[in-house]
């Protein structure tokens, strides 16, 4: 395998509340082998919040991003469900018709930016794909020092990187809601079947209806935990937001204890690659994540 | 012909039994449909299996199940693609799963309840027409453009697939869900209606209303006619919010219009000015916080002390508002004039209505023009106009506010006789 280079799309969550995913990821990408161009001058993807408020102002904002990450010559990764959905969202439009692409790039023009339709199509991938389709998972096995043997991990995809299915390449991928349960495999962790795996976090309406929201979350932690979970993994921080940041809040609408870990991917791919868990920001989560830890440790001792 | 093994959910109230599990093995062509496969079960095995079922093309909307989890129709679904669907799921040769419907009670085996659900919802939404005044002697005369945003929400034939697979309505059964919500918007897109406000403000304000969306994606995927509710339940809230100023309680407008001010001046997003301007917008919200507003805030508190504690939140900068970076250099600049340019076009494109371009055509907007035409009304497409110069340019003149470009593109010849609604829409019961 020739060696990866990506433009890298941090995303806001990543270094905002979650700033644990960002370094896990450097780290992780380094010992990898993979080169990420971080895009420090990109902007938020909106979330489906700012298409939801004008839908012509979130195309133009990622067609920005789009653009800049054309300007290195490389395609795009990005570490968040949420980029990948609402991004993918407004590159289907713009991919759709070339009057409309014309109208949004006139927006950019001042800076000097333009978003161009690949020939075999320019991608912009979450790191979970790019580890399975262009990484490769007997790469990624060849540089496990740490199989996660005996380490039973729940999936958690985040709604935005599994639907809807045609805007999300599935008709090329078909596999693509089924990777994250291959990449435990490939660490040598055990995948938990639950019933939460493909469900919605409940995060985007936290403002909104909390009692919604913090009801989703309870109840797929609570699901993963009944289904003897040791942590859950996912690759969306904002899911993570909701599954970790408020697991207590969750706890009190759903009436019972949880008190599950929850990893982002890299991380979970990192203590395969031999990182300690401090090293992985995973003593900055909220659910306290000292039972993998000591999981990991009874495995290997 | 090849053989099968569907795996059904029974339920068969009069025995008294819970439901069970049943495996059927049955032999059929691949390309025929899980719901002949199940027609083969009652055929040859077990004449009291329950399915409802009757165009097997589509347009009924009769048979609405899970398959190997996913909401849809069984007619739809090709056994041969379910069976792929089942092995890929769980490795090796898999039975494919039959469920009932979710978000609804189960009668027999696949047949689930729509009236206490579905139905009601609907009802919920008042989903007949309103206008103002006596109605015209003949028909409604509309701009037969002012209709085609509102062809998709009509495309709905009541199936309930959506209503099968909402996440937020697992979570909040009173939730209006993707169906109503759909049907909603199409009253409120049409320009006959004049209850347009009225029916805003109340999906607005409802707890169980269009902010109690979760944006889950899963009525997108469900629908097997194209609707994509999720996207009606977008516009309803590009209508109230912005169009309309609905200043719902809950907190919806102001998490949108924080959300996006945010960026404007930020580029990326600050968290804790998301939160703060989400509860209490503006001076007028903190000097006058609402009940919900110091609730809402207060009940963050115990997370941000958390945070502190584990370091996540260790920074000022993601606990006081308004520290957060902007983008470096002249970035923010070229932000904020993208902004100017999306408010004063504020462009929606449906593509639904309009497809995506073949790639061949991929330069020429001719092609895409042509297809148009022809959408706007099967059979009756008349000479396309020219690309950008059609006879609805002014955004004035689109039914639901805001400058749409599909309609922009639209041609006079394009459809007819506006007011007469497309097969389709199936209406509820008297």
């Amino acid at each position: 395998m020739s060696a990866l280079k990506l433009a890298y799309w941090p995303g806001c969550v990543s270094r905002g509340f979650t700033p644990e995913l960002h370094g896990s990821m450097a780290l992780v990408a380094e010992r990898l082998g993979i080169e990420l161009v971080t895009l420090d001058r990109a902007n938020c993807c909106g979330a489906g919040v700012i298409a939801e408020h004008n839908q012509e102002l979130a195309d133009t904002l990622n067609a920005r991003t789009f653009a800049l990450a054309q300007q290195t010559g490389l395609a795009m990764m990005n570490i968040c469900s949420t980029c990948q959905g609402a991004q993918s969202e407004c590159q289907q439009r713009l991919d759709a018709d070339s009057a409309y692409r014309a109208h949004i790039n006139e927006a950019l023009a001042s800076e000097g930016l333009e978003y161009v339709k690949g020939k075999d199509g320019w991608t912009n991938k979450n790191f979970l794909w790019i580890l399975v389709e262009d990484y490769g998972l007997d790469e990624l096995r060849a540089k496990v020092v740490r199989p996660l043997a005996g380490l039973r991990v729940g999936p958690f995809y985040g709604c935005y990187i599994i639907r809807p299915k045609h805007r999300l390449g599935y008709e090329e991928h078909p596999e693509r809601d089924l990777y994250l349960e291959k990449v435990i495999e490939a660490l040598g962790g055990e995948v938990v079947e639950y019933d939460g795996a493909r469900k919605c976090c409940g995060f985007p309406v936290i403002t909104m209806n909390r009692t919604t929201s913090l009801r989703q979350a309870g109840t797929h932690v609570g699901d993963a935990l009944d289904a003897g979970a040791d942590c859950l993994v996912t690759p969306c921080p904002l899911c993570h937001l909701n599954l970790d940041m408020q697991q207590p809040e969750a706890a009190k609408i759903v009436g019972r204890d949880l008190g599950l870990a929850v990893l982002h991917l890299p991380q979970l791919v990192g203590l395969a690659l031999g990182f300690e868990p401090a090293e992985l920001g995973m003593d900055k989560h909220i659910a306290s994540t000292a039972w993998v830890a000591e999981r990991l440790a009874a495995v290997t001792a | 012909m090849a053989e099968f093994t569907l795996k059904v959910r029974r339920y068969q109230p009069e025995s008294g039994r819970g439901p069970y599990w049943e495996q059927f093995k049955v032999e059929l062509d691949p390309t025929l449909s899980v719901l002949d496969g199940l027609l083969q079960v009652r055929d040859r095995y077990d004449g009291s299996l329950a399915v409802r079922c009757s165009c097997r093309a589509a347009i009924c909307g009769s048979c609405g199940c899970k398959i190997n989890g996913q909401s849809t129709l069984a007619c739809l679904t090709q056994i041969g693609d379910a069976q792929e669907r089942a092995n890929r799921l769980d490795g090796g040769s898999q039975p494919i799963v039959v469920e009932p419907m979710g978000n609804m009670p189960v009668v027999k085996d696949l047949v689930t309840d729509m009236e206490s659900t579905h139905w009601e919802k609907i009802r919920r939404v008042t989903p007949w027409l309103l206008p103002a005044g006596d109605p015209p002697e003949r028909e409604y005369i509309v701009p037969p453009e002012s209709m085609i945003d509102v062809t998709q929400a009509m495309a709905c034939i009541q199936c309930g697939a959506c209503v099968s697979s909402c996440l937020s309505m697992e979570a909040d059964p009173d939730f209006i869900g993707p169906a109503a919500l759909a049907k909603a918007y199409r009253f409120v897109g049409d320009p006959r209606d004049a209850a347009t406000r009225s029916r805003l403000y109340d999906l607005a304000q409802d707890p169980h209303g269009i902010y109690d969306c979760t944006h889950c994606f899963s009525c997108v995927d469900a629908c097997p006619k194209g609707v994509a509710p999720m996207d009606q339940i977008m516009r309803l809230r590009r209508l109230a919010g912005h169009d309309h100023g609905v200043n719902d309680v809950n907190n919806g407008r102001r998490h949108e219009t924080a959300f996006v001010k945010i960026i404007e001046k930020k580029g990326t997003l600050d968290e804790a000015m998301l939160l703060q301007e989400s509860y209490a917008q503006g001076i007028a919200g903190k000097l006058m916080p609402s009940a919900g507003a110091i609730k809402g805030l207060v009940g963050s508190i115990p997370t941000a002390i958390r945070g502190i504690r584990t370091g996540k939140m260790r920074s000022l900068r993601k606990l006081i508002p308004g520290l957060h970076e902007k983008l470096p250099g002249d970035a923010q600049d070229h932000v904020k004039r993208i902004y100017r340019h999306a408010e004063e076009h504020r462009q929606q494109l449906n593509l639904y209505i309009t497809g995506e371009e073949e790639e061949q055509a991929a330069d020429g907007a001719e092609a895409r023009d042509e297809r148009l035409a022809g959408q706007a009304q099967p059979g009756a497409a008349g000479p396309p106009d020219d690309a950008m110069g059609g006879a609805a340019t002014d955004p004035a003149s689109s039914a639901v506010g805001g400058g749409r470009q599909h309609m922009d593109k639209l041609t006079e010849g394009g459809s007819e006789t506006a007011g007469r609604e497309p097969p389709g829409d199936g209406e509820p019961p008297a």
